[in-house]
């Protein structure tokens, strides 16, 4: 027992010798910046978060979601279909944190939202009042070359299971030019509407979803801030370009 | 180690009072997860969520005061649920002492007393000693990490989460920390994990500054030197002030890292040791 017995080159009273002391602290201070350049160095990809796997509603962007989420559970105990896990170590997801599988359990869209106000720490933000507001991730219908829809049938599966059919997905029509005499009936996603709740992916009759929930900003493009689509402009503005300047016509002499 | 420690209380106590504080202990820990337990298993919820953050009879919030230190550090200001409970569990760990969290709640307490019993059995000498302030440059690393990663990083491998998550939402490979632990603490560095090293103790060691629940030892006097109480101490550096201060210190245990777990009660054949509560600030640190 070490511990019980005054350090050998105790030379003054109250403490070791300097030398020892530095020593000691240089140590420790070396010892534990070892470590933390380890762990440090394993952070980024042990913290990123698989596509395949969502936030509960509400949950912020998922840097400022590291932050605040302290592994509790109690979003995972409020969830009246049970549809939420914490990771277990050796699992793709950060450890701890609260996830769901759209494919296996889609968020249910509770009215209330539960989970939201069960989390303590505010990692699932309160503001969120709106079950419709949540943006857990979009989906996407990635495979055009499998979805019954666009083979020409009807399956529609995934826009009948939509919470928010004919907002959220719509079936868009086009001519199906392999038959010649019939429309196809395209599902399209729109993002201003889908909550990313994937129930469409859970819906689809394939044995592999083509339509899948992925995080937004892995599903989404973005227009270039100078872009203006003429079209829209004019239903904004009544004009496609607000002052144009009238040029005079000139034509060739002896042409009306 | 002349002999085995708790042999000689066992022999004029009885082996209940020798073990008595021991068996409260794990009672205690059994307790606090059968809270959680209930719930799942039962249909009976008593406290949801786990030890990061709880919520007690679905209205009192607690949260893990190492754990929000570290969100508040990474740059996550406290919601006020968190701080709520945050607040109750400090002011209740203000008032017993720090590190009763240690060893009256934490489970891996149960696989550091296993290592360390296992050692005295086993007769194992030696092995790696780092310094016991060492746990303090451990608890700034955390920090370090949260405050420069901006998440928390500690979180990703602290055993001590991991197995109480584990332990209320589902094992899986926790078991190895578990594993990790206690060969750690037999066969590498006694008392290497929990005494040592381990951050989580390290923070609740600091709120236990000025804690009136300590071990009082009134009739020290009355000590032969048996070493029974130093054998069975997670932290022995803790003892000898308040047992051979003489008329120098009060006659009571005040190191912050004293984790009152009762064992020096439990083995003392001269019945030194005892719980008492006094207001006044501690001596030593």
């Amino acid at each position: 027992m070490d511990e019980s017995l005054p350090p050998a080159n105790a030379a003054t009273p109250g403490g070791v010798d300097r030398r020892g002391f530095l020593q000691g602290a240089a140590r420790g201070i070396a010892g534990s910046s070892v470590f933390a350049t380890l762990l440090w160095s394993q952070t980024k990809p042990a913290t990123a978060l698989p596509s395949q796997s969502l936030r509960p509603p509400g949950a912020l962007a998922e840097a400022d979601f590291l932050k605040a989420c302290v592994r509790c559970g109690l979003c995972v105990r409020a969830c009246p279909y049970h549809i939420l896990s914490l990771a277990q170590p050796g699992a793709a997801e950060p450890l701890g944190t609260p996830f769901f599988r759209a494919r296996s359990g889609p968020c249910e869209m509770c009215e209330d939202i539960p989970c939201v106000p069960a989390c303590p720490t505010g990692a699932l933000d309160r503001t969120l009042k709106k079950i419709d507001d949540a943006r857990m991730g979009l989906a996407v219908l990635s495979d055009h070359e499998t979805c019954l829809n666009f083979q020409g049938l009807r399956c529609d599966v995934c826009y009948r299971v939509c919470p928010a059919i004919d907002k959220a997905i719509t079936l868009e029509m086009t001519p199906d030019l392999r038959s010649g005499h019939h429309a196809k009936f395209i599902p399209v996603v729109h993002s201003q509407y889908c909550t990313g709740c994937g129930k469409c992916e859970q819906g689809c009759v394939l044995p592999q979803a083509a339509i899948k929930v992925i995080p937004i900003a892995l599903a989404k493009g973005a227009s270039a801030a100078h872009y203006r689509l003429g079209w829209e402009e004019k239903a904004l503005h009544g004009e496609a370009v607000p002052n144009l300047i009238k040029l005079p016509i000139r034509r060739p002499d002896g042409q009306p | 180690m002349s002999r085995r420690a708790g042999v000689e209380a066992i022999r004029t106590r009885g082996w209940l009072a020798a073990h008595k504080w021991l068996l409260i202990r794990r009672a205690s820990q059994l307790m606090v997860f059968a809270l959680f337990w209930s719930g799942p298993l039962l249909g009976l919820w008593i406290a949801r969520g786990n030890l990061a953050s709880s919520t007690l009879f679905g209205v009192i919030p607690l949260s893990d005061p190492f754990i929000q230190l570290q969100s508040w550090v990474a740059g996550h200001p406290l919601a006020q649920d968190a701080l709520l409970g945050t607040s109750l569990v400090t002011l209740f760990y203000m008032l017993v002492g720090g590190r009763l969290f240690c060893s009256w709640v934490c489970p891996l307490n149960v696989v550091s007393d296993f290592a360390g019993w296992s050692r005295r059995r086993l007769g194992l000498r030696g092995g790696w000693r780092p310094k016991r302030h060492t746990r303090y440059l451990v608890l700034l690393m955390v920090l370090g990490l949260a405050l420069g990663t901006g998440q928390l990083a500690w979180e990703l491998v602290n055993p001590v989460s991991m197995v109480q998550r584990g332990l209320i939402f589902g094992f899986g490979f926790a078991w190895m920390a578990v594993a990790a632990l206690f060969l750690w603490e037999l066969l590498v560095s006694p008392q290497g994990w929990c005494g040592r090293l381990c951050p989580h103790g390290a923070l609740f060691s600091l709120l236990g500054r000025w804690a009136p629940l300590r071990i009082h030892t009134p009739t020290r006097e009355k000590c032969d030197d048996c070493m029974d109480c130093y054998q069975v101490c997670p932290e022995p550096q803790v003892i000898k002030p308040a047992l051979k201060g003489g008329d120098a210190t009060v006659p009571r245990i005040g190191e912050i890292n004293c984790t009152n777990c009762g064992r020096c009660i439990d083995v003392c054949p001269q019945s030194i040791f005892t719980f008492g509560i006094k207001i006044k600030p501690s001596e030593t640190s």
